[in-house]
């Protein structure tokens, strides 16, 4: 028996078909019914706290709201500045130190270890507390203006922090590539050198584009971190504003800011990784 | 002699691979190895161009000892090519890419100036309208040609080839072969580890049998298929040739 709609000039659907699409709409209003109870007895119930008063005066306050989000958004800008060239110095300096990890000329095996070491320490060691101790260290050796800076050392400190970490995936990327391939170009007589530039390294950047983004995005959010060690940047505009205020309705505004960035970022990097999914299946 | 080999020893671990192996190739002979999967094969090829340092023993190239140890493999490498069972081309590169590579890098010849060679071998095996295409976007067939391709564009003096048809459907096979066909045609000295039988009777000059590391028996293709000497060889041919 055939399910064909003779004259209708329709393609005929499957029995299969058929069955999925009944699936498909039984499974959709599940979830939309279900979507609309938890949202309902959020908005319904929150209010009932007995504090919610309180919280929505000094966290959601519209006036305080509109009033310092446009100073919220300009003291962003130091934050993309700080990432804008951190990002590239982390991106250099990680792949600097995982090739150096595979150096085999005896004469570099200091430069080995040293990665080795690098790796370790900064991985080790919180971001927080690199801040502090780069950013407030090295100017406390009395370099003058402008060397003193926390811009610069607090960016050093990011730098440093995140190179140990992209070095890692740069390097996993490095090893996840075939050996035949090395093979293949090795058969053609390729020095290592341009083996790895020509052949390993392409391959190996492409396969860790997601994990990088996802790298971005943390920095992107660590880059309040220098707050504590200087810069007015938005979370520390942020703070002014409670203190000004005395109201959290700033940092609210911040994290607004944040995730207009970071939302998308996601979305995007988890766009990419679903997409290398598919093209290597 | 082209390429003379003399008791090449290689292990891994414990597991001696090539358990003494010699073996003598003319210039313009086609030589095809034979033998179950493990019998050493593979492992033999990678010796010759040095991709496997060996133990012991001596590679010849036109009577010079190139598996000297400590002696710089990349120049070797240059004058003999290999292509490999599972084509390796390089995947973020188009074909003619992959074939211009090595001569840009290694000899140092700029794209203009090499374009014309590689066109021309695309061309001759039939892969003219498929120069800038990914690998990906080949077949089978095609890929193991480009990876020929990009192996003689290297103007190498010996090729090896590592059962280059065993990953390909059977209707596949024999545009690849025919490649070899021509490429013997030209006089090229040629190794080629193989499981297709009917073609190693046919063209090859030499034929070796392979089994634990050793070649059991070596002669020319109508001799070891139809009278073989040892029971090995006459166990394995009754089986490949069911």
């Amino acid at each position: 028996m055939t399910i064909a709609d003779e004259g209708s000039g329709k393609p005929a659907r499957t029995r299969r078909q058929i069955y999925e699409d009944g699936l498909r709409k039984r499974s959709l209003m599940i979830a939309g019914t279900s979507t609309v109870a938890v949202v309902l007895a959020i908005v319904l119930l929150v209010p009932l706290a007995p504090g919610w008063a309180a919280v929505k005066k000094s966290f959601f306050n519209w006036d305080v709201f509109s009033a310092t989000f446009p100073k919220l958004l300009d003291a962003f800008l130091i934050d993309v500045m700080i990432f804008a060239w951190c990002a590239p110095a982390i991106a250099v300096l990680g792949l600097l130190i995982a090739l150096a990890r595979d150096v085999r000329n005896p004469a570099l095996y200091p430069l080995r270890i040293f990665s080795a070491a690098f790796t370790d320490v900064f991985r080790g060691v919180p971001v927080v507390l690199t801040v502090y101790l780069i950013g407030f260290g090295i100017p406390g050796l009395g370099l003058p203006r402008p060397w003193n800076s926390p811009y610069i050392w607090g960016s050093l400190a990011l730098i440093l922090t995140y190179s140990a970490y992209v070095a890692e995936i740069f390097r996993s990327g490095i090893e996840s590539i075939h050996p035949s391939q090395r093979a293949a170009a090795e058969s053609l007589g390729l020095s290592r050198r341009d083996t790895m530039w020509y052949v390993i390294l392409p391959q190996a950047v492409r396969r860790v584009v997601p994990a990088n983004m996802n790298m971005l995005i943390a920095l992107q959010k660590d880059v309040a971190l220098l707050s504590f060690i200087g810069p007015v940047e938005i979370f520390r505009q942020a703070g002014v504003f409670k203190s000004l205020y005395a109201n959290f309705t700033p940092y609210v505004g911040a994290a607004v800011i944040f995730l207009a960035i970071t939302i998308p970022a996601t979305r995007y990097a988890d766009y990419l990784m679903a997409k290398q999914r598919r093209d290597r299946s | 002699m082209k390429l003379s080999l003399r008791d090449v020893q290689k292990t891994f671990g414990s597991n001696h691979v090539c358990k003494g192996i010699s073996l003598d190739v003319q210039e313009g002979e086609l030589v095809c190895l034979i033998g179950a999967s493990g019998s050493g094969k593979s492992t033999f090829l990678r010796c010759i161009n040095l991709l496997e340092p060996i133990d012991d023993g001596a590679v010849y190239l036109d009577g010079q000892d190139i598996a000297v140890p400590g002696l710089d493999p990349e120049p070797v490498r240059r004058r003999i090519g290999m292509v490999f069972q599972s084509y390796n081309l390089f995947p973020h590169m188009t074909a003619v890419e992959n074939a211009m590579l090595a001569p840009r890098r290694v000899r140092g010849v700029s794209r203009d100036a090499i374009r014309p060679e590689v066109s021309a071998l695309f061309e001759r095996f039939g892969l003219g309208d498929r120069m800038e295409h990914y690998p990906d976007q080949l077949s089978g067939g095609q890929q193991q040609r480009v990876a020929i391709i990009r192996a003689l564009a290297m103007r190498p003096e010996v090729m090896l080839f590592d059962e280059i048809t065993s990953a390909l459907d059977p209707q596949l096979v024999g545009e690849v072969l025919d490649v070899l066909l021509a490429l013997k045609a030209d006089g090229m000295t040629m190794v080629l580890a193989t499981h297709e039988m009917g073609f190693a009777r046919e063209a090859a000059d030499k034929v070796c049998f392979l089994a634990d590391g050793r070649i059991v028996e070596e002669g020319p293709p109508d001799v070891l298929f139809t009278a073989p000497k040892q029971p090995e060889t006459q166990a394995f041919l009754e089986r490949a040739l069911k």
